[in-house]
């Protein structure tokens, strides 16, 4: 099943000759029997998902039900959390990055996050950008990859001339996008992004999602949202997850986002999307 | 509510009579009155007679011979009234102080809010108030029979009371408050932050030095100011072990008076009052004041800017 035996800090950017000895050359992000606890609260049951590569992943759902947590497990942010316990396995580009073995650091440099609230460092934007390539030992022009990520996150046109400004200063819409470049600049394979328009107005919300339309030509997706049309505006899978009468999270079914929307397998995604629940 | 169904009257008769309410309000309105105004009567009362002998002090001093003059003897037959050495040792003992109070404070405020457990830190906290509970004196003492011996074994020239022994014991005596509000500065920095800077493939002493430390700058100098304005009052470690000698220079093994010290000396002393040798003690307290004053609104004025930073 899966290869458990990971000693040494292992490469974890998914190499073509893996991902075709597999047979499953689309699949960059696997959860296998995924389960999480609070202290003694169980929160996500046996979560079992493919995500698919440079595509967009939503994964919706009521409050509660632990998605925002699930999302929290493909970069290992939880262990941050004191009194968290994961069971299960989390796979990326073949190999099991929920091990000990692993560092965290080393996925976290593959896997880039995008929050709830935008949170720019107190630092330039130049700065900002500058992070995580100056952390991550990056040797070569930081000028240019300031200003190339700044062009991905289409906010380049808007700051070049200010690159000395306060993160801080900018507008909402311009901040997530500023966090959205931060993140580029560590050039990561996959991007998970926690609601990242909650916090926002329409027209900046509608920025972002152009982004994310763009930018899974690139790289792949993954984006939890309270907001069912956001999910069918911007991407191809959805993942419906739902919480039981214990407070614990599930998946209740994951597939194509027009199938989901349209022709749900299950009666409690039905009742979500119709707005009879949650 | 089941009282609206009765009569009227009865609704009246239950409320408590307008006046008697009003004399107990009233009451209390000047008790917390009167609490308020003597904190604020002490210290204006201090402020008062300090600058009225300070004021009559100067009167036969030049404030410029006090404030530049690099000899202080008002004790002996030749007086001269220059503070500098007094202000020197002060700031001696101080640096010394905050050598040690600053940097293992700051470290201690990292360990506690970054790298900690939730247990450990349940235990080393009391033990840092523990710390900042014990009286001034006893660390005079320390210092005095345990620190100084140990610096005369390391350098045989150590005086008996000396700069050095001071200055440490007063940085240890200095460091849970140094490292109580550097913690709460490095805590009031935003989780978002530290959540951006992890998930950008910072390892946990980056996140603590890019981000965390920067975050919390103005208030970890705060922290810093005030304990610098702490050593600067403080009073009964000099007198026990720095010694009594206004002395120039920054010998750290050599014996000076810091300017609580010197005020101490002359209170406790049998130098007849209403004397200019006495009133020096005024003249010496105000610029002590003035000190710590100037500190503290400066500590005040970072902790505000750092406030203002994350809302």
């Amino acid at each position: 099943m899966i290869d458990l035996r990971v000693r040494e800090r292992p490469d974890l950017r998914p190499t073509a000759a893996a991902a075709a000895s597999n047979g499953q050359t689309d699949i960059v992000l696997m959860a296998r029997g995924l389960s999480f606890w609070y202290g003694d609260t169980q929160v996500l049951d046996g979560i079992e998902i493919d995500v698919p590569g440079r595509q967009v992943t939503a994964i919706i759902g009521p409050s509660g039900c632990g998605k925002s947590t699930f999302l929290r497990c493909f970069n290992r942010m939880n262990e941050l959390v004191p009194g968290t316990r994961v069971e299960g396995a989390v796979v990326f580009g073949g190999r099991q990055i929920n091990d000990r073995a692993v560092d965290p650091v080393e996925v976290r440099r593959r896997i880039g996050m995008v929050f709830q609230k935008p949170n720019p460092f107190p630092k330039s934007i130049y700065d900002n950008v500058a992070y995580g390539p100056r952390v991550n030992g990056f040797r070569g022009s930081m000028d240019d990859i300031v200003e190339s990520s700044l062009r991905r996150a289409a906010l380049w046109n808007e700051v070049k001339d200010d690159l000395k400004k306060s993160g801080l200063a900018l507008s909402g819409g311009q901040q997530q996008r500023l966090c959205i470049a931060r993140a580029l600049a560590v050039e990561p394979d996959v991007l998970l992004m926690d609601e990242p328009c909650s916090a926002l107005d329409p027209i900046a919300t509608t920025r972002i999602e152009d982004l994310i339309r763009e930018l899974c030509e690139q790289l792949t997706i993954v984006i939890v949202t309270h907001n069912m049309q956001q999910a069918a505006r911007v991407s191809d899978r959805t993942a419906f997850f739902t919480v039981t009468d214990a407070g614990c999270g599930i998946l209740v079914e994951h597939s194509e986002t027009q199938k989901l929307f349209t022709s749900p397998a299950d009666e409690r995604t039905e009742a979500y999307i119709t707005g009879r629940f949650g | 509510m089941k009282e609206t169904a009765e009569p009227p009257p009865a609704l009246g008769a239950a409320l408590t009579p307008r006046k008697r309410r009003a004399v107990t309000e009233r009451f209390f309105q000047l008790l917390f009155f009167t609490c308020a105004a003597v904190s604020v009567l002490t210290t204006a009362g201090i402020v008062i007679t300090l600058l009225g002998e300070t004021i009559q002090f100067f009167g036969e001093v030049p404030v410029l011979d006090f404030l530049t003059g690099t000899r202080w003897t008002p004790l002996f037959a030749s007086q001269h009234f220059g503070v500098l050495p007094l202000v020197n040792g002060t700031i001696a003992v101080a640096l010394v102080a905050i050598s040690v109070a600053v940097p293992v404070g700051l470290l201690t405020a990292i360990f506690l809010s970054e790298y900690a457990s939730v247990r450990l830190r349940s235990v080393v906290k009391p033990i840092l108030e523990v710390l900042a509970g014990i009286p001034t004196v006893v660390y005079g003492y320390f210092a005095l029979l345990f620190v100084t011996p140990i610096l005369r074994g390391v350098f045989p020239q150590t005086q008996i009371f000396n700069v050095a022994s001071a200055g440490i014991v007063m940085g240890f005596m200095i460091l849970p408050m140094m490292a109580s509000i550097s913690e709460d500065a490095l805590r009031a920095v935003p989780r978002d932050l530290r959540e951006g800077a992890y998930a950008l493939g910072a390892t946990r002493l980056e996140v603590v030095t890019r981000v965390v430390v920067p975050g919390a700058l103005s208030g970890v100098l705060a922290a810093v100011i005030l304990s610098v304005s702490r050593a600067i009052g403080e009073t009964m470690i000099v007198a026990i072990a720095a010694g009594l000698q206004p002395r120039m220079g920054f010998d750290l093994l050599s014996s000076m008076e810091t300017m609580t010290a010197y005020i101490v000396q002359v209170s406790l002393g049998d130098t007849p009052q209403d004397t200019i040798e006495f009133s020096t003690i005024f003249a010496v307290g105000t610029l002590l004041f003035v000190m710590t004053f100037v500190m503290n609104v400066l500590s005040d004025f970072f902790v505000r800017r750092y406030r203002e930073a994350y809302e």
